[in-house]
């Protein structure tokens, strides 16, 4: 490695040549403002415009300013990061912003972790000396995302997001100057766009252009009503994300706290999605087995491998792009579809009210949820299996709103029965947490054996794309994970060219699978905060007395009390679904 | 499943031009050169056949055609008029007849009337300074035009 020597602030440092001034400053702990430059370290993931020159500094030498995010220091180079020019020019940058920019700070969903804000703030800005027009374009609201598009500062982090991450391609630069912003194709809805509804954009976007469709209001409306019972489940990534909005360390475990403000806030159940991640893994790990053994008795119309399909984002990507292929994926429901199914036959049932009684509502870490539980297939008589999808910071929101100490709250357990869960259900937060759990169980299930060591680290890391063997007892079995579309992408088109050997692929579209998840607290690009909850979501397993699906006693009563058989008729019927081709077709007309 | 048709002949013609530049993502901007040169306009299908042979996205083309002022979605109308902004036509006032131009006609620039008779766009020097400030329609080139000649001129066409 080649090291230079610079100066910064007056201080000499060596620096690995290649870096940019911005990071060299980062290492050694000084905060160059930035706005446009977006990274994700751990996934490779940079957006790097050099556009907003929020981030200039003075190079001794240099006539004009260089943005710090875009330029890489070289030998000698004398910088200063805060001189009087820099300090000067950085603030009338922010100013010009500012002048094209709505000031809706008191009802912006952004207010309070808004990086042009809280920018403001730190350059001390109090008033706006360019008043000019402002542009103006439509809000679009989609069942997942809005779209306020007059906030855009265009720094293009969502495109590249959406682009680079995703392949997706829903969003773009559009128009130039004054009216430039980031817009779908023919700015049409997005809903008429490939948008997956991962959300990542929202996760991106520093300001409030981008935000989730926030449905606290309903849920409240909900509780508030005594003809209804609702229902709370609870999403593995969410328990060690939680916390982050209360001022707890990235990776606290906030199971216990999380369920005592539900049941504070007026939940009649407090249930869990781990039960069904649970369930899910029984459905799915049953037909990975049923695919496997038709596949080497030599049944040549069984597709392998199979796709895991927990995730919205995903099911929506390869519904688009993959319309070919609808029946590699397997027709499990996710499992907050499963927990729906369950809640609103089995245990509305139980409780002896109908349906439409019953409101179930989910906390989740993620935006594409919001869209995943309002399809038609999820409905019964138009009345949803899932009625709300909440996400991580929506829950933190009604904490707020119904003023509850999250730090000094006792912890409490689920509600049974439908709360109880394993080991195996709380690492589907994490990308091959899904995949590690169906693997617990179809061992057993396959060899008959148990299992000496339930940890299969084989299957963990944040690498894009993995993969593993693992020995059944003698047949091996291989397994393909990727995190990020752009990384399912590879995978997929392989399998479409049959050029894989994979016996089950799992994809989750979020950058460290749920965990990085657009409805969790925003890391700003921070990428050791998903790390830390990565770590998390192991501790939390580890700490579980059962730790594989199949053992899970509630999960065993609910097949001998009612489901009958894994990939039986009754689950066939409500645990599983089906696909549709939703990708563009250009025909010739006539 | 959404559907886009669109007539043999624009399938084809534009199939062609996107492999005559290899399909490549890189080449998207010359393509729309020579298919709006074909066609006269790029609408949403065009682009979205052009994205699906040039495998980009939709709404990077779209991105394309909205920053290149060049580029237009609205159809020519049947009496294209041109107004010229150079500097010599701006200097005597092109910019007021352009201005009565859209009042005549009701359209910005870059917009076509409602029955497809008159579009309108500004061009850049066409070399005829002694007349300014000069106006093409069609091919007939109209100088030293006032704002009040503007609905003489327009009602010739009507
Ligand atoms: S939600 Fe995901 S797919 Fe949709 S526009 Fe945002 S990044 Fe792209
Ligand atoms: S929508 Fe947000 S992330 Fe996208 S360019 Fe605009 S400000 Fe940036
Ligand atoms: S990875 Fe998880 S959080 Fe992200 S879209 Fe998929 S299910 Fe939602
Ligand atoms: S942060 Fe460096 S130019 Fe925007």
């Amino acid at each position: 490695m080649e090291m230079i020597n610079i100066i910064i602030d007056n201080k000499p440092v060596q620096a690995e040549k290649g870096k940019t001034i911005l990071k060299i400053a980062r290492e050694i702990g000084i905060d160059i403002p930035t706005l446009c430059y977006y990274e994700l370290d751990g996934v490779n993931l940079e957006n790097r415009p050099g556009g907003c020159r929020v981030c200039v500094v003075e190079i001794e030498g240099r006539r004009n300013l260089a943005p710090a995010c875009a330029t890489e220091a070289t030998e000698g180079m004398n910088i200063k990061t805060h001189s009087l020019r820099v300090v000067n020019a950085r603030r009338t940058v922010v100013e010009l912003i500012l002048s094209d920019h709505p000031a809706d700070c008191l009802v912006c969903s952004k207010s309070g972790k808004c990086e042009l804000q809280s920018l403001a703030q730190r350059l001390g800005i109090r008033e706006i000396p360019y008043q000019g027009a402002q542009s103006t374009y439509r809000k679009d609201m989609s069942p997942a995302i809005i779209r306020d598009i007059d906030k855009c500062i265009m720094c293009r982090r969502c495109e590249t997001v959406c682009n680079v991450w995703q392949t997706v391609g829903a969003l773009s630069a559009i128009n130039r100057g004054f009216e430039a912003v980031v817009a779908t194709a023919y700015e049409q809805d997005l809903v008429k766009s490939p948008c997956t509804y991962c959300g990542q954009c929202i996760a991106a976007c520093p300001v409030g252009a981008l935000s989730e469709v926030d449905q606290t209001r309903q849920v409240i409306t909900a509780i508030s009503d005594p003809t209804k019972t609702v229902i709370v489940q609870t999403a593995p990534a969410v328990r060690v994300a939680l916390g982050e909005e209360f001022g707890m360390e990235p990776g606290t475990i906030v199971t216990g706290k999380m369920a005592a403000v539900l049941r504070t806030i007026g939940f009649d159940y407090v249930f869990d999605t781990d039960f069904a991640a649970d369930l899910t893994i029984m459905e799915e790990g049953t037909e990975l087995l049923q695919r496997i053994s038709k596949f080497m008795a030599g049944d040549k119309t069984v597709k392998l491998p199979i796709l895991t399909s927990c995730c919205p984002g995903w099911v929506n990507f390869f519904e688009y792009n993959y319309p070919d292929m609808l029946d590699v994926p397997s027709t499990a429901k996710s499992p907050m579809q499963m927990f729906g199914a369950v809640a609103k036959n089995y245990w509305a049932e139980k409780l002896g009210i109908k349906r439409e009684d019953m409101v179930v509502v989910s906390i989740m870490p993620c935006v594409a949820k919001k869209f995943e539980c309002q399809r038609d297939e999820f409905k019964v008589d138009s009345n949803p299996d899932v009625d709300f999808a909440l996400t991580t910071r929506e829950l933190a929101e009604l904490v707020r709103q119904f003023n509850i100490d999250f730090n000094a709250i006792e912890e409490q357990d689920f509600d049974q029965p439908l709360g109880e869960s394993t080991g195996a259900s709380v690492i589907f937060g994490a990308t091959g947490g899904v995949i590690e759990a169906a693997t617990r169980t179809a061992y057993e299930l396959f060899t008959g054996k148990k299992l000496d060591k339930v940890d299969f680290t084989e299957l963990r890391g944040l690498e894009g794309i993995r993969s593993a063997t693992v020995d059944f007892d003698g047949t091996p079995i291989n397994i393909g994970i990727a995190h990020g579309l752009a990384n399912a992408r590879q995978l997929l088109d392989q399998v479409r060219e049959g050029k894989t050997n994979f016996h089950a692929i799992e994809v989750m579209a979020c950058p460290g699978g749920c965990i990085g998840g657009a409805g969790q607290p925003f890391h700003h690009g921070n990428f050791d905060i998903i790390r830390k909850r990565h770590e998390a979501i192991y501790r939390e397993d580890a700490g579980k007395p059962i730790r594989k699906s199949h053992e899970n006693p509630f999960i065993q009563a609910l097949y001998k009390d009612w489901l009958g058989e894994p990939c039986g008729e009754l689950s066939h019927h409500l645990l599983h679904t089906h696909y549709f081709d939703k990708s563009k077709h250009i025909e010739i007309e006539g | 499943m959404a559907k886009i048709k669109l007539s043999e002949d624009k399938i084809n013609k534009i199939k062609e031009i996107c492999s005559a530049f290899g399909n490549k993502p890189s080449e998207v901007i010359n393509v729309l050169h020579k298919v709006q040169g074909e066609f006269g306009y790029l609408p949403a299908e065009l682009q979205d056949l052009i994205a699906q042979e040039m495998k980009v996205s939709a709404a990077h083309v779209y991105g394309i055609v909205t920053f290149y002022s060049f580029f237009t979605m609205t159809p020519k109308g049947e009496h294209p008029i041109s107004v010229c902004m150079g500097t010599a036509c701006y200097v005597r006032g092109a910019e007021k007849v352009l201005d009565e131009f859209k009042r005549e006609l009701k359209i910005g620039v870059g917009e076509t009337t409602p029955d497809g008779k008159f579009s309108l766009n500004c061009l850049r020097c066409v070399g005829a300074c002694g007349l300014a400030p000069v106006v093409l329609i069609g091919e007939k080139v109209y100088g030293r035009l006032t704002p009040d000649g503007v609905k003489d001129i327009i009602n010739e066409y009507r």
